[in-house]
């Protein structure tokens, strides 16, 4: 993957794609590993409430809306990442999508997590124009893009 | 750990610094300055299609996204690059790209379990 607008991850489970799914999907073994407290389960089109259950941000309310549903496909939903800060209006800011994508593989399921959408952020023909000046900026940039495409 | 921190930074800089960066002349103004010497108006015309007039607004919403900043020297002013808001950008993602490490490996734990 090699955009800037987006954190990639892949990450291979030793599980079959109906148990991801699952965990993935049904809000109550969802809320189990993200560590939030879900209030129902996930509709597509409709907004997912409910509250952190990670120590130490027992405060902060989850909320997102849910995209697509595809079974044992494709999950997706969008919200606004890390808003922790109770004091921060985190609505006014364009959310991010996030999306779980899951292949069959000959030993389990690969996940690929994408969340896009930071948006704005210079797309690679932009960044060419960063390169190729000189000094620190170059380094930096190398770095943000290296970030934002890092697949593993 | 400096969650807190963070969140400013993502709630103050990230937003306006994202906007100013979408879009190329911006972008090529940024390309431009970040070598780190200041630039009159009149150069960073130079070699660009566009009117001054135009070059003048597009760095006055660089201005206020904190990204470069004017010097006023005589009649003329100059711009200069300034690389904190966009080192705080990546730190941001490098948070994001953090949690979602953590939340998968939990997420692996869960199902393999």
């Amino acid at each position: 993957m090699k955009t800037n607008d987006r954190i990639g991850k892949r990450i291979e489970l030793k599980a079959p794609v109906s148990r991801v799914w699952r965990a993935l999907t049904d809000y109550r073994e969802f809320g189990q590993w993200f560590r939030v407290k879900l209030d129902g389960p996930f509709v597509p089109g409709q907004v997912s409430r409910g509250h952190i259950t990670y120590p130490g941000y027992e405060h902060v309310k989850w909320e997102a809306v849910v995209q697509s549903m595809e079974p044992e496909r494709l999950f997706s939903f969008t919200w606004h990442p890390y808003s922790v800060d109770p004091k921060v209006d985190y609505s006014k800011e364009t959310p991010t999508l996030v999306e779980f994508r899951l292949e069959k593989t000959a030993s389990g399921t690969l996940l690929l997590l994408t969340e896009s959408g930071f948006d704005k952020i210079p797309s690679d023909r932009r960044l060419e124009a960063f390169r190729r000046n000189d000094g620190g900026w170059t380094e930096q940039m190398k770095n943000i893009e290296n970030h934002v495409a890092q697949t593993s | 750990m400096s969650h807190k921190r963070h969140s400013r930074v993502a709630a103050k800089r990230r937003a306006p610094v994202f906007a100013a960066l979408g879009d190329e002349t911006r972008l090529s103004l940024v390309a431009r300055l970040c070598a780190g010497q200041p630039y009159s108006i009149a150069e960073l015309t130079q070699g660009h299609k566009l009117t001054r007039q135009a070059i003048t607004k597009h760095l006055r919403v660089l201005e206020r996204a904190g990204i470069v900043h004017s010097i006023r020297r005589g009649r003329e002013s100059r711009f200069e690059f300034v690389a904190e808001p966009i080192e705080a950008i990546k730190e941001y993602l490098d948070l994001v790209s953090e949690k979602w490490d953590q939340t998968l490996t939990r997420l692996k734990s869960f199902v393999e379990d």
